[in-house]
């Protein structure tokens, strides 16, 4: 028996029409799920009433539990309960092992590249392991919904590389969902708070959760969300903000840090929390820690963390730079997670933006809430205006050139989906086959950025050197999966490739790239510009070396012929020294020397090519 | 002729109202449409139509039009919770049959 639900006036939907669509945000430590009804968004709850579902799945001896039972058995259960399992999505056993050691579990590798997780049930794949927090979720708003889900919006964080947004795809097909699609975290949030309804202006989200610190900002324009840049630092959170309080308490009760054993640190860690959150209605709150109690407030807590605050403030401001806003132009700031009650936060974010935080959706469901209105939108369910958002991507994508470059064909921070083409040309005359690698980064040579995939497109015809047209074609679709194709425009023939999910990048390694290709601008610039130089003397030395072996001897005489031998000699000994300027100026001295000749052989080109002919025949074509 | 609901449906009316944030009450109806001949209408009701007949149960003012109210006299609204889903529910005494989910019926 299917219940009903007010709809807007003018809008009951056909029987049997309504689809049933949901939002979830599935988190690295909490996960939700949330729906449209009556025309209101609400994230949904369990029989307890519970609407947080702690991403934790166990493997138990007779089945698996995900949730509130898992998470009570994480500590004595540890190698067979999966926490954080967003952290190794699309992860390689590499990556995983630079996470550190705060992972208990046993890996165990695999031929997917992705690592295995030993459990007592055998070993799982982070995709399943997700899986199963998905099944709980959907069970959970099929019911409440009253039947089968037409579909879901499930969101990710904006930093998520392609591998890591097919992970999430693939673990929705593993739960037996249909995805409208993949939304970007921020995006969600400004969903949430309908800002797509205004008309235009620049949005940031600032989103502090327990152990990342993500900031994003969007543009708004005409109904479309463009997300112009995104950063963060994902080592810093409200969990840290516990750290420093805790050590603060360790000082006041005169213990030393080192010397606790681990019960008692997770006693002063939770003590901290506690206070920190009662700091947020309270000016003044009592702390205690075994026999030492005292009080604290507001100012000294604020001082506490201020630095870890201004550090937020840092990513907050580069992410303006990169998007090429001032503090001024965002209209809108929204708070994300549930760090963001701390009233520090909110007040130095306020500061720096000029204007107050939208804070009236609880920061913890607003994510989940986005998403629901999204998939709402995507279902069908409403039926005026098409909600349409954008993305970007994180990170360049390009291809390598000769000499070790990195010709960047999609630059970051362009909106998807996103289709750009490039035409490049032969190195060498009858040059049959062209690799292409396929580059992720911001550096200017190939051995600094991540290579994505690489395949060969074969059956080039053969023409001299330079001549022969080969379009690559880059193409990020609406879920940030690239897919590059190469077609050589005389024949036709092409090849492609679509990148698939292998070793994913942490926001780390993209906080660090980005922040490599600026610490070594001058650098990249410099090598660049001599890797320019050598791949042309090269070109240079090659092609004359040729025509000295077919025509020289026909068309120079011996002093013009050794004047020539001399300066390609030169040119090979100047290739070599690393000096850019040096290579520029030799090239032009031999391209200068060489032009006589070239002349010549061009003449004798041409004459060969009329000679037997007559006027008449080349008028008439 | 009448319709009737009970307070858990005005409640929650209430409730739906004030998180909308706009609207006087909620229109009940029919039109004919959907695999058994008739279906429901349930909608927020933002300006009272010419020719609307008027209720007000616990507080809240349902609408309905002449042509709906042959189908639907008698008819109590109710709100109900069938596990984790919840909504809205017509206990229409005229009607003789229902599709399988109850989303329309035939007189």
């Amino acid at each position: 028996m299917s219940l009903l639900q007010i709809s807007e006036p003018g809008q009951t939907p056909e029987p049997h029409q309504q689809k049933r669509a949901v939002g979830i945000d599935l988190g690295t430590t909490n996960s939700l799920v949330a729906a449209v009804r009556s025309g209101s968004t609400g994230t949904l709850a369990d029989l307890q009433g519970r609407h947080i579902l702690p991403s934790v799945v166990r493997y138990t001896e007779s089945g698996v539990e995900v949730g509130h039972d898992a998470w009570a058995h994480a500590v004595e259960d540890s190698l067979n309960t999966v926490v954080s399992v967003k952290r190794l999505m699309g992860r390689g056993l590499k990556d995983v092992s630079t996470l550190g050691g705060v992972l208990p579990y046993q890996f165990v590798e695999s031929d997917s590249r992705m690592p295995l997780i030993q459990t007592r049930q055998g070993a799982v794949s982070p995709v399943e392991v997700s899986a199963e927090i998905l099944k709980v979720l959907a069970v959970r708003a099929s019911e409440s919904l009253g039947g089968e889900l037409d579909g879901v919006v499930i969101t990710v964080p904006a930093y998520f590389d392609d591998g890591q947004r097919q992970a999430t795809k693939d673990a929705a097909k593993l739960a037996g969902l249909h995805v409208y699609r993949l939304l970007n975290e921020p995006t969600a949030a400004a969903v949430a708070y309908g800002l797509d309804e205004a008309a235009e202006g620049v949005i940031a989200v600032y989103d502090l959760g327990g152990g990342t610190f993500d900031i994003s900002v969007l543009r708004l324009n005409k109904g479309v969300f463009e997300v112009m840049a995104t950063g963060g630092d994902s080592a810093l959170g409200g969990d840290d903000f516990d750290r420093v309080l805790a050590g603060w308490i360790l000082d006041q009760a005169g213990v030393g840090h080192d010397a606790l054993e681990s019960s008692s640190h997770r006693a002063v860690m939770i003590e901290a929390r506690r206070v920190k959150e009662a700091l947020t209605d309270n000016e003044v709150v009592v702390a205690s820690h075994g026999d030492w109690s005292g009080e604290v407030s507001r100012t000294q807590f604020d001082e506490l963390v201020e630095p870890l605050v201004a550090k937020t403030l840092r990513s907050f401001k580069r992410a303006l730079r990169d998007a090429g806003v001032k503090a001024p132009d965002v209209q809108e700031v929204i708070m994300v997670g549930g760090s963001t009650r701390v009233p520090l936060v909110c007040e130095k974010v306020a500061e720096l933006a000029g204007k107050r935080p939208l804070t009236s959706i609880d920061p913890d469901r607003v994510v989940a809430m986005g998403a629901a209105r999204q998939a709402n939108a995507l279902a069908g369910n409403k039926s005026a205006d098409e909600m349409l958002l954008l993305d970007v991507i994180p990170l360049s994508l390009g291809l390598e050139t000769m000499g070790g470059l990195m010709e960047k064909v999609i630059h970051r921070n362009t909106t998807i989906p996103v289709s750009r083409a490039q035409e490049f040309t032969t190195y060498k005359d009858g040059q049959a086959a062209m690799a292409v690698q396929v580059l992720q980064g911001e550096r200017e040579l190939v051995n600094d950025n991540r290579s994505l995939a690489r395949f060969e497109l074969r059956g080039i015809p053969p023409l001299p050197a330079g001549s022969a047209k080969i379009r690559v074609t880059f193409q990020v679709d609406a879920d940030g999966l690239l897919s590059v194709s190469a077609e050589e425009l005389s024949t036709g023939v092409s090849s492609s490739i679509v990148v698939k999910p292998s070793y994913g990048l942490s926001d780390d390694e993209i906080t660090r790239m980005l922040r490599d290709s600026q610490s070594s601008a001058v650098a990249d610039r410099d090598a660049r510009k001599l890797r320019e130089q050598e791949v042309e003397a090269d070109r240079l030395s090659d092609a004359l070396t040729i025509a000295l072996e077919t025509d020289g001897e026909a068309l120079l005489n011996e002093e013009e012929f050794n004047a020539l031998v001399v300066e390609l000699r030169s040119l090979k000994v100047v290739r070599d020294s690393g000096d850019a300027d040096a290579i520029k100026v030799e090239i032009e001295k031999v391209a200068k020397a060489s032009d006589a000749f070239a002349a010549r052989r061009m003449n004798q080109g041409i004459r060969n090519a009329l000679s037997g002919h007559k006027i008449d025949e080349f008028k008439e074509s | 002729m009448a319709i009737t609901m009970t307070e858990a449906a005005a409640r929650h009316i209430k409730d739906q109202l004030e998180k909308r944030g706009q609207g006087v009450g909620i229109r009940v109806g029919v039109r004919t449409s959907g695999c058994s001949g008739m279906a429901y209408v349930l909608e927020f009701v933002d300006r009272k139509q010419n020719g609307d007949i008027s209720f007000e149960y616990f507080g809240v003012e349902v609408h309905s039009d002449e042509k709906s109210m042959a189908y639907l006299d008698g008819t109590e609204l109710d709100f109900v919770k069938e596990g984790l889903n919840e909504g809205f529910q017509f206990n229409n005494p005229n009607a003789a049959s229902e599709c399988g989910c109850g989303e329309s019926f035939n007189v």
